[in-house]
């Protein structure tokens, strides 16, 4: 049983707590950095990918990539902006997928 | 109605329906196999739902503390409070089979087993407010595990109900229908080539019948000719 890591992306403030809990927190400027960084990443032996709603939403084409691959994981958190609602939305659209139709 | 390019033969005849009864049963198991994908699907949707809807509100009350938290302290201040952590967290990965599609499932481990152990840094040069939110935020993190697994499960599901979906369809209207058609085409074409093989046995029996008549008449009329 392979031990993996729990990566955190996002802008400076929203990361810096996960810092603490030993996560490994990536504080990131902007999508473009995000980017490189997400993909450095998924190379290596992260699972999780926690990303702030703020940066996804200038890498759905990335997030893309790993839909269908088993590691890393990306999940969506708010950032220090709040919500925007993206997580929700891409439960919607897996629902979609599936079914044909938002039956929920 | 499509009938497939192939030649009207017996040979191909066994063929197909061989094919169509594969085709059928594929098409059973495979129907039995999106359904029961849809159904943990949707189990799994709601509870990503609820605990998606619940992550997201605790995170942003823990937000919230590290802004009353930051407000309280500088800047560098809190960075450096909280950048060498003292906790460690590790992920185990295992896999579930859900009808043949592999989920993970985490397990992770903590360095240290106190929870209340988990802050990276002195009491005496940071305010209460930043204790609150750490720790605030290490009770989430349990929440968010949770749901990086069950939304990752969602989505792997997600996908496979799609291919199955697809198989399902395929194999409903197109193979399924076109190997009947052109079952149905070869056997008419056989039966016709029965019919056709039949009526010139026919014909040429009558031919030949009425050649032997003919024969016969002559050799009557040879024979009544000679005796008179």
């Amino acid at each position: 049983m392979a031990s993996y890591r729990i990566a955190v992306l996002g802008d400076r403030d929203s990361v810096l707590g996960f810092q603490a809990l030993g996560l490994s927190a990536f504080p990131v400027q902007g999508p473009e950095e995000a980017r490189t960084i997400l993909h450095r990443i998924a190379k290596e032996n992260y699972a999780v990918v926690y990303l702030t709603e703020t940066l996804a939403v200038e890498m759905e084409q990335d997030i893309a990539r790993y839909k269908d691959a088993l590691t890393p994981a990306i999940i969506l958190i708010p950032g220090k902006e709040g919500s925007l609602g993206i997580g929700m939305r891409n439960i919607k659209a897996a629902v979609e997928r599936a079914v044909g139709v938002d039956i929920l | 109605m499509a009938v497939m390019n192939v030649n009207p033969t017996r040979m191909e005849l066994t063929r197909l329906k061989g094919k169509l009864r594969t085709a059928q049963r594929g098409h059973k198991l495979l129907k039995d196999k999106r359904d029961e994908l849809m159904k943990r699907f949707l189990d799994t949707v709601r509870e990503v739902r609820a605990l998606r809807a619940q992550v997201e509100e605790e995170l942003m009350r823990v937000h919230g503390s590290f802004t009353v938290a930051s407000a309280l302290m500088s800047g560098p201040a809190m960075e450096q409070a909280l950048m060498y952590p003292k906790q460690s967290v590790e992920l185990d990965m295992t896999f579930q089979n859900i009808m043949s599609v592999n989920v993970p499932r985490y397990e992770f481990r903590t360095r240290t087993k106190d929870n209340g152990d988990i802050y990276p840094y002195g009491f005496a040069n940071t305010s209460g407010e930043l204790d609150d939110a750490v720790e605030a935020l290490g009770e989430v993190l349990q929440s968010m595990l949770k749901l990086a697994e069950i939304e990752k499960t969602a989505q792997m599901l997600a996908e496979e109900i799609e291919k199955t979906r697809r198989r399902v369809n395929a194999l409903e209207y197109v193979v399924i229908p076109d190997t009947e058609d052109t079952i149905r085409y070869i056997t008419m074409k056989l039966d016709e080539n029965d019919r056709a093989t039949t009526t010139r046995l026919m014909k040429v029996k009558d031919m030949l019948l009425a050649q032997a008549i003919e024969e016969q008449k002559a050799r009557d009329a040879r024979a009544l000719e000679q005796f008179r």
